[in-house]
């Protein structure tokens, strides 16, 4: 073969790794249940194979390589730690895994490995990040960053997260059928959130801040193929579609911010637009509604809103309310007054933000008083309403927008209209 | 526990102080943001300062003053200005730091204050 076509080890190797890195390590931890030592275990693996693999050459099946030479990597770190008696154990257990690279009952152990990150008794603040590093291999520091939490912070939280799973013996298994929705509201509410973290970072017109919105819709999709018969994880699948749609018309060619009744439907990636759809009208089909899929269906109407010209701020209002049935916190309460305001109740959404509580340093809720207040017109509360939403975006764009007088045009907020 | 935020600024982002067009947002941003502070109730204290070019550094080396037009240290990022906060912890400190309007264009240092000499 001609050297100089052959794909170079690095090349292979950083293809495997980021094509399976979740699988690997989820099959390497699935039974020693030491995410910590898994992670090792890989990282000496990708280390073999950068050097073996320019001398001898790419094997065939570099996932299979990897996996047993990780599993023999992990048994050593175990042997090491244990009595010779729990070594012979480590040995009976690398024999008997040596053939599945994708035998599993489920096919990929992955989807265990997503239900340990979420189990309910794990940091809630550590469940995201620790999928976003077990699943996708991302680094710590890049997780803090998009977190925004400082670098120590992130590796302490993480190491905690997964000492509490080795420790606590929390079974790397995928729930029963009757635990399986509960549990998986906490799979997708953490998929969720870093989504919506990332959400800042896009709104931003700051691009050093690295985004994580293409892991979690990788996240979204994962969970949606691994678990095609629930409903909201097509529900979550369809609302991040919806949203990544409209990414393209969010900001001017300078970085202004586009609210969502000015921008241009022709720059929405049908794509995106065809997926959000196609995963919401399956998820319809199992008549289960839930939180997602009712998040999923608001961004359509909105969606449909700005394509037709017609305003469905009624149905809009009504699809609010059924949201906050389903989880009434405090975007979601925020963004309901906001809707309700649209459809011409502007006291009643002014009563339901007074009502709220520890709003004082929320944004969201400063902005829907700006754009409530000016509903109802109130110019002068409106304004200083702007002022101190403005204070408290991270975002220059959104900055921007509200000192402008922009909540005149438009309501803007995460959980109202993206 | 107290933290003091250090603005750093670039000069095109300094500029924008007199310049005609943008001195309004550039004003309205920073407002905003020390508005949104005293109202959290954060704020311990703070100043803006004037441009480095204002600055004199002085430094006395074996008895000698020398006495430098500019600034400490020439840098395409200049200290613009400072806030005292109260804040819980660190990661309360960021998501402040992450509100000034100098965070995209420039940066914040965050220092932690010293606690006093019995501490």
């Amino acid at each position: 073969m001609d050297a100089a076509r052959r794909p170079s080890a690095a090349l292979v190797a950083e293809r495997a790794a980021r094509a399976s890195y979740g699988r690997l390590l989820a099959l390497v931890s699935v039974r020693t249940r030491d995410i910590a030592a898994a992670e090792d275990a890989l990282a000496e693996a990708f280390a073999a194979a950068l050097a073996q693999w320019g001398d001898q050459g790419v094997p065939a099946n570099p996932e299979g390589w990897l996996l047993t030479v990780a599993r023999r990597a992990a048994g050593h770190q175990w042997a090491r730690a244990e009595t010779a008696s729990r070594a012979a154990d480590v040995l009976a257990l690398l024999t008997e895994e040596r053939e599945d690279f994708a035998a599993s009952p489920f096919g990929d152990e992955r989807l265990a490995l997503l239900f340990v990150c979420a189990h309910p008794a794990i940091d809630p603040d550590a469940q995201a990040p620790l999928m976003l590093q077990t699943v996708l291999g991302l680094d710590a520091s890049r997780i803090a960053a998009a977190f925004l939490v400082s670098g120590a912070t992130m590796g302490q939280r993480l190491v905690r997260a997964k000492r509490k799973i080795r420790d606590a013996g929390i079974a790397f298994a995928v729930p029963d059928r009757e635990d399986a929705p509960k549990r998986l509201d906490g799979v997708l509410s953490a998929i969720y959130a870093a989504y919506s973290t990332a959400w800042d970072d896009t709104l931003g017109a700051d691009s050093r801040r690295a985004g994580l919105r293409g892991e979690a819709l990788f996240l979204a999709r994962l969970i949606a193929e691994l678990m095609p018969d629930q409903p909201e994880a097509l529900g979550l699948l369809s609302l991040i579609c919806y949203c990544e749609a409209r990414q393209p018309a969010r900001r001017t060619a300078d970085g202004s911010f586009v609210p969502l009744h000015a921008q241009d439907p022709q720059l929405w990636s049908r794509d995106m637009v065809l997926e959000a759809e196609t995963a919401l009208r399956r998820a319809a089909t199992f008549a289960a509604p839930g939180r997602f899929q009712t998040e999923a269906a608001i961004q359509s109407l909105h969606a449909h809103q700005r394509m037709t010209g017609e305003r469905f701020t009624a149905p809009l209002a009504r699809l609010y309310d059924v949201l906050a049935g389903f989880a009434p916190t405090t975007g979601v309460m925020v963004a309901r007054a906001v809707a309700h305001a649209e459809n011409g109740a502007w006291d009643a959404a002014l009563g339901q933000l007074r009502a709220m509580d520890g709003t004082a340093g929320y944004q969201p809720w400063w902005a829907a008083l700006a754009r409530v207040s000016w509903l109802a017109g109130d110019t002068e509360g409106a304004a200083s309403a702007a002022a101190t939403a403005a204070g408290l975006s991270a975002d220059p764009a959104i900055r921007a927008f509200l000192l402008s007088g922009g909540y005149r045009f438009a309501a803007v907020g995460p959980e109202y209209n993206g | 526990m107290q933290y003091v935020l250090l603005f750093h600024e670039t000069a095109e982002e300094r500029a924008k102080r007199h310049d005609p067009v943008a001195a309004e947002p550039y004003w309205g941003a920073w407002n905003a943001y020390m508005g949104a502070m005293a109202q959290a109730g954060v704020m311990v204290g703070g100043n803006g300062l004037q441009p480095p070019e204002t600055a004199t550094t002085l430094r006395i080396e074996n008895g000698t003053r020398h006495v430098v037009d500019g600034p400490f240290a020439d840098t395409k990022e200049a200290f613009g200005g400072y806030v005292v906060l109260e804040a819980s912890d660190l990661d309360a400190a960021l998501e402040w730091a992450a509100r000034a309007p100098c965070a995209s264009g420039g940066s914040v240092e965050i220092r932690p204050v010293m606690a006093g000499p019995t501490a």
